[in-house]
């Protein structure tokens, strides 16, 4: 299980990066390496070049403010999870942090990374898609903010053009009277979700949810997002919800008790995060 | 120091990085890689190596029609038995057809492993695939031969009988009847297998390090295949990075082609098995299914047992039918069966081979026989702890004749035991009677399970020891079993240190390598403390009595009033004048040369001795040495009983195991510590069994699962505190009273699980192991 | 067709290190058959088993999911560096020894790593801290109990 022979690019900055990848034929861009290096051993990825990034400056920058989380691309999951700036302003992202795989490879995994990966098992992916956030990717050709809605194009495909790399993400900060929450179920710690739930709740003034959101991984081709009618309880919102799922069967669980999963932990984040949100007040 | 929790002599060297692990060897080395079928069942029509020439760095690539005379033959079948009637065996390199994805087609040998893999990826096979044979049920429909010339799939069928089962069952005044399986798993080690062969041309030699459960075993198989005397074969198990059976099959594929293209190419060749290979080409266990029919009395007494097994046997058979022999007989347990009749059938499928797994066929013959017993229990609506109680051997009933043949090919008859003690003891450690107001109070979804058995540990045929005190008083201990983790170097220097009144600091234990000590069987079946351990006290009493007699002369003292303390013998009650051991070695060696100071003692004028007599005398030999070897009559018997209580989640059907308690008894405990920390690792495993781990091949027998992402090993995260308590009861049949302790741990664990979670839902669990879909399922159907 | 090699220089446990490797070189082989150092296992090469974990500039990494071009300029720590120069064990290191916390050795290289790194940064953790700690690591042999326990004892908790 060794990887496959490759030509091998270590730009310095970030014009450097898109000319290499601009100039690459079959280019694959290194970060983290944690989801790329499996693939890379495995055989089941061969491409010609990678273009390291990991000594690109300027693109480690991790800044919260009122809008929102704007991760660099060299972020690593830890350093993401770790800061007390982007917690506050976004919690979901920290709560979505723990579940990725392990101490060890969330210090080398990148957030963007993980977005670019777009695996719809992914945790980030789906608090991506819930929040509305957006990836910034650039090339020789120029920048463009893509929305999640359109970055995740289908399993383990994302909206970046061959040329282009993905340099920051933002995560949009929580709203007023906003809680989040998110869970999930797997069969072993850190491994990948059978289904898992991101919410939103929004209460009222009385601290009744008024509105809710949900965004899905494990259960469809992309991360999935629904917008949840809270009016008739928890438990109707979530029977409603798993009803919307199509996830499939694999080895590990059937798309049945993926579905059934999925309505659980609904019912479970909704909970959480009305509770979340009435803590936090406005 | 016999019984002692000392800490470990392996550790510091291992906690420093300072481990020789197969693959830390032979840096120099030329590294091989296997091309391998992707198919399960398929004719190879051309195999074209053209593409592959041209990798920077290839040394060879090899296909079958490369390997001269024996080297390309069929592997040997291990252990011939008369009920396997239609043994086969695969080859170092398939010939015409393959029978499982994974199979060796053909051996690359380049610079390093990046480039060796390379080539191997560039060589083009071509293949016309045939229908695979996945699954049992497949395997008996025989629609498709897995073996043209082996009708039904059938390698084998084995019965096993004692008594009038089906009259018995007749007669009885209950009767149930009822299907078990357990599926596919594996031993993973987390050290995969490996290979490193030098040769040496000048001296026409061999060695071989290999990540083996016998070194001198696959000293055998290798010199037999290159035509070469065993004596220019050394092999040496270094330090192997766990077994759990999988190491004890030999001669893999790749350990008869890397010595050979080593010897070929005469330079040093290694393969390291990689965790993909090792999922795909190495071995797996456990799949099985069973039909049982029960009749049993109104106490919950069993009258009679039939069991029909099928056995997942995979393409071939190196091992024999060991599983199926050890599941047929050690189902009994602990149990007086009225009459019993097993009958296995082993089938042949297009997978990855089936041979021994830490318990190796025990946890599916206590499976079957715990599951019966549960099913009795709800039947009468019974206790379930009364129920097994009914049906113990008492301890007074010892040695206890089970009526069949044991897996060493002699009668299975328990040497001794206490069943009664152990439930009692367990039933106190779980809380096994104040469960129920337990599960009131709690208000969770909780159960209850236990389960009992009994293992066959140390079977034959023989270990040795051979056991040397130098001249500055070191203790030099082998034996040719070898080591995985086990702790044989602190276990086998306490017997020394204990036997020869020694500190255990100056006792060196060296175990695996035929330079040491050339015979030996190898390490299975819970032996290595009884063979060995056995072995190695026999040879210590030896070194012990001529250590005496020679100090005796020193001392002119009588043997028989001497003792050894501190590595000094001495006239017992009396420290104060004595002879160090070092001295002692100085003196059993008569010497013409001095080599240094003291050693001049025992030169031709230093005096001393008898000038009638010569100075070896006649039957004794220089040297404070002596070897000598254990052979039992037969195993000794090992047992205990487990219990636990889950927690199911009534939204999502996980399982959570809550309490996991162990009462065991291997006899007399030498190192009590490395025997719980046994017992911990084998259960952690049995709950991988039992909720997380499974072969998932398709119907076209690909293997859906081949890595760590998706062979669910548990971490830390999953496996529960295990509470362990110990009976010693001693065997009656060997020196030290011990038993084996290695695979206890492992083999009631999928029988207590499901026990507890049948309790928590009210249905029956026949099947392991669980998932939460499956409970989810489960629930539904119900 | 040669392969291109680069020059890599890292220092591992405090010593400056080179070798020439190419770009495709896994930091875990890197270590291992470049520079030697093989008390830094592989057990899966897929990044799930944590027998290669190390310490990359400080934190716990995949040694086998890093290429060591990568690693270029890093500051590692391996097994080997664990101990004092003079030999005397790590506190984690006597610690796995006191309580049993190995058999054959081959996954403790990445615990020792592993469990040096939490309580680096959580130098008191509670018990359920350590075991999701200790859950990027597999290990066949000990169960875990030990391990666990020996976390607790290094971290002076029992």
């Amino acid at each position: 299980m060794k990887p496959p022979p490759f030509g091998y690019h270590a730009p310095r900055s970030l014009g450097e990066a898109l000319a290499a990848l601009a100039a690459a034929r079959d280019g694959k861009v290194l970060a983290g390496g944690q989801s790329l290096i499996p693939l890379l051993n495995m055989r089941l990825a061969a491409p010609a070049e990678i273009i390291d990034i990991n000594r690109v400056a300027g693109l480690d920058t991790l800044e919260a403010g009122p809008a929102g989380v704007r991760v660099g691309a060299l972020v690593r999951h830890a350093r993401a999870e770790r800061s007390a700036e982007a917690a506050r302003v976004q919690p979901l992202l920290r709560l979505a942090l723990r579940h990725v795989a392990h101490p060890a490879v969330r210090s080398r995994g990148t957030v963007v990374g993980s977005l670019a990966h777009a695996d719809p098992a992914a945790e980030l992916p789906a608090v991506l898609a819930l929040l509305g956030g957006t990836v910034e990717a650039a090339s020789v050709r120029g920048r463009r903010t893509i929305g999640a809605a359109d970055f995740f194009a289908g399993p383990l495909e994302s909206a970046l053009a061959p040329d282009e790399l993905a340099v920051a993400a933002t995560f949009p900060a929580l709203p007023p009277r906003t809680g989040a929450a998110f869970a999930e179920i797997a069969r072993r710690h850190g491994d990948y979700a059978l289904a898992g739930v991101a919410a939103l709740v929004t209460v009222d003034e009385a601290g009744r949810p008024a509105a809710a959101r949900a965004g899905y991984l494990g259960v469809a081709a992309t991360p999935l997002v629904l917008d949840l009618d809270v009016s008739g309880g928890r438990a109707a919102a979530a029977a409603d919800a798993a009803g919307r799922l199509d996830p499939e069967t694999d080895i590990h669980a059937s798309a049945e008790y993926r579905r059934h999963l999925a309505g659980v932990l609904t019912e479970r984040v909704l909970h959480a995060a009305a509770g979340a949100a009435r803590e936090r007040g406005t | 120091m016999f019984g002692e929790p000392i800490p470990r002599r392996e550790d510091p060297r291992l906690l420093t990085g300072q481990g020789r692990f197969l693959d830390d060897l032979g840096r120099d080395a030329l590294a091989a890689a296997f091309v391998r079928s992707p198919h399960a069942h398929a004719r190879i029509l051309d195999i074209d190596v053209s593409a592959a020439v041209d990798v920077d760095g290839l040394v060879a690539i090899y296909t079958w029609e490369d390997l001269p005379g024996r080297v390309g033959d069929p592997l040997p079948l291990l252990i011939p038995h008369p009920a396997l009637t239609h043994g086969r065996t695969g080859r170092p390199l398939a010939r015409e057809t393959v029978r499982y994805a994974g199979e060796p087609v053909a051996m690359v040998v380049a610079a390093d492993r990046y480039l060796a893999e390379d080539a191997a990826g560039l060589v083009r096979v071509e293949y016309e695939p045939l229908p695979a044979v996945v699954g049992i049920d497949a395997a008996a429909r025989a629609e498709h031969l897995v073996h043209d010339d082996v009708p039904g799939n059938v390698a084998a069928v084995l019965v096993q009988e004692t008594g009038d089962a089906a009259a018995a069952i007749a007669a009885a005044p209950h009767t149930l009847e009822f299907d078990l399986a357990i599926e596919r798993s594996a031993a993973t080690p987390l050290e995969g297998r490996g290979v490193y062969a030098r040769w040496d041309a000048a001296d026409g030699s061999l060695r071989v390090y290999s990540s083996t459960q016998s070194s001198t075993a696959v000293r055998g198989a290798v010199a037999a295949r290159l035509g070469l005397p065993a004596g220019k074969v050394e092999v040496v198990a270094p330090d192997v990075g766990g077994g759990f059976g999988v190491k004890i099959v030999h001669p893999w594929p790749e350990e008869v082609l890397v010595p050979w293209a080593a010897r070929l190419l005469d330079r040093p060749v290694k393969w390291a098995e990689d965790r993909r290979e090792h999922f795909v080409a190495a071995a797996h266990e456990r799949g099985q299914q069973h039909h049982v029919r029960v009749g049993f009395d109104g106490e919950g007494r069993v009258l009679g047992l039939d069991v029909r097994i099928r056995h997942d046997h995979g393409a071939y058979t190196p091992y024999g039918i060991i599983i199926p022999i050890v599941t047929s007989t050690q189902l009994l347990g602990p149990y007086k069966i009225g009459a019993y009749r097993a009958e296995v059938t082993s089938l042949y499928t297009n997978t990855v081979i089936v041979t021994p797994y830490r318990g190796a066929g025990r946890p599916q013959g206590v499976f079957c026989m715990e599951r019966t017993m549960d099913r009795i229990a709800r039947h009468l609506g019974r206790d379930r702890a009364d129920v097994r109680a009914a049906n113990f051997i008492r301890p007074h009933e010892f040695p206890y004749d089970q009526g069949l043949t044991f897996q060493d090919g002699r009668p299975l008859i328990y040497d001794s035991g206490d069943y009664p003690a152990l439930l009692r003891e367990l039933r106190k450690l779980i809380g096994w009677d104040t469960f129920a107001e337990l599960r009131a109070r709690d208000g969770r979804r909780l159960g209850i399970g236990l389960g009992c058995y009994v293992e066959g540990t140390g079977v034959g045929p023989y270990e040795g020891g051979h056991v040397e005190i130098d001249t500055a008083g070191r203790v030099h201990v082998a034996t040719g079993l070898t080591s995985q983790g086990q702790g044989h170097q602190t276990v086998f220097a306490q017997i020394a240190a204990a036997e020869l009144g020694v500190p255990i600091e100056d006792v060196h234990v060296t175990t695996g390598d035929t330079r040491r000590f050339g015979y030996a069987v190898g390490t299975f079946a819970s032996r290595a403390a009884v063979m060995s351990g056995n072995a190695i006290a026999l040879a210590c009493r030896k070194v012990r009595a001529k250590a005496l007699r020679v100090a005796g002369e020193a001392l002119e003292a009588d043997p028989a009033d001497l003792e050894i303390t501190g590595g000094t013998v001495h006239v017992r009650g009396d420290r104060a004048a004595g002879v160090p051991l070092r001295t002692v070695a100085v003196l059993s060696n008569p010497l013409r040369y001095a080599f240094d100071e003291q050693s001049a003692a025992a030169t031709q004028f230093a005096g001393g001795g008898s000038l009638d007599e010569p100075p070896v005398a006649r039957g004794d030999e220089p040297g404070l040495e002596a070897r000598d070897y254990y052979s039992p009559v037969r195993s000794t018997f090992a047992a205990g009983a487990h219990a636990a209580i889950v927690e199911v989640d009534p939204d999502t059907a996980e399982v959570r195991i809550l309490r996991y308690a162990v009462l065991h008894d291997c006899g007399r405990l030498i190192n009590p510590r490395i025997v719980e920390g046994q017992i911990h690792g084998g259960v952690a495993q049995g709950i991988a069994g039992a909720l997380y781990e499974r072969m998932a091949y398709d119907e076209t027998g690909q293997l859906q699962n081949a890595s760590f992402m998706d062979f669910l090993m548990p971490y830390a995260t999953e496996i529960p505190r295990i509470e362990t308590a110990h009976l010693e009861t001693p065997s009656p049949l060997n020196p030290l009273g011990v038993k084996g302790a290695g695979e206890a741990g492992v083999i009631p664990v999928s029988a207590v699980i499901a026990s507890a979670i049948e309790d928590a839902e009210g249905f029956v669990v026949d099947a392991m192991p669980l998932s939460p879909d499956e409970l989810f399922r489960l629930r539904r159907r119900d | 067709m040669t392969e291109p090699t680069y020059e890599i220089a890292l220092t591992v446990n405090g010593v400056h290190r080179t070798a020439r490797a190419p770009a495709r070189r896994l930091l875990s082989d890197f270590l291992r058959h470049d520079l030697g150092l093989t008390g830094t296992h592989v057990g899966c090469e897929h990044g799930v088993c944590g027998c290669c974990t190390i310490l990359l500039d400080g934190a716990p990494a995949r040694a086998c999911l890093t290429f060591a071009v990568t690693a270029g300029g890093a500051e590692i720590t391996t097994v080997e560096g664990l101990a004092a120069p003079d030999g005397t064990l790590s506190p984690v290191q006597r610690a796995f020894q006191e309580c049993h916390a190995l058999q054959c050795g081959f996954c403790t290289p990445g615990f020792l790593c592993t469990v040096t790194a939490l309580l680096r940064e959580n130098p008191h953790p509670s018990d359920e801290e350590i075991v999701e700690g200790l859950s990027g690591n597999l290990c066949r042999c000990t169960g875990y109990q030990n391990i666990v326990a020996a976390v607790r004892r290094a971290a002076g908790e029992d």
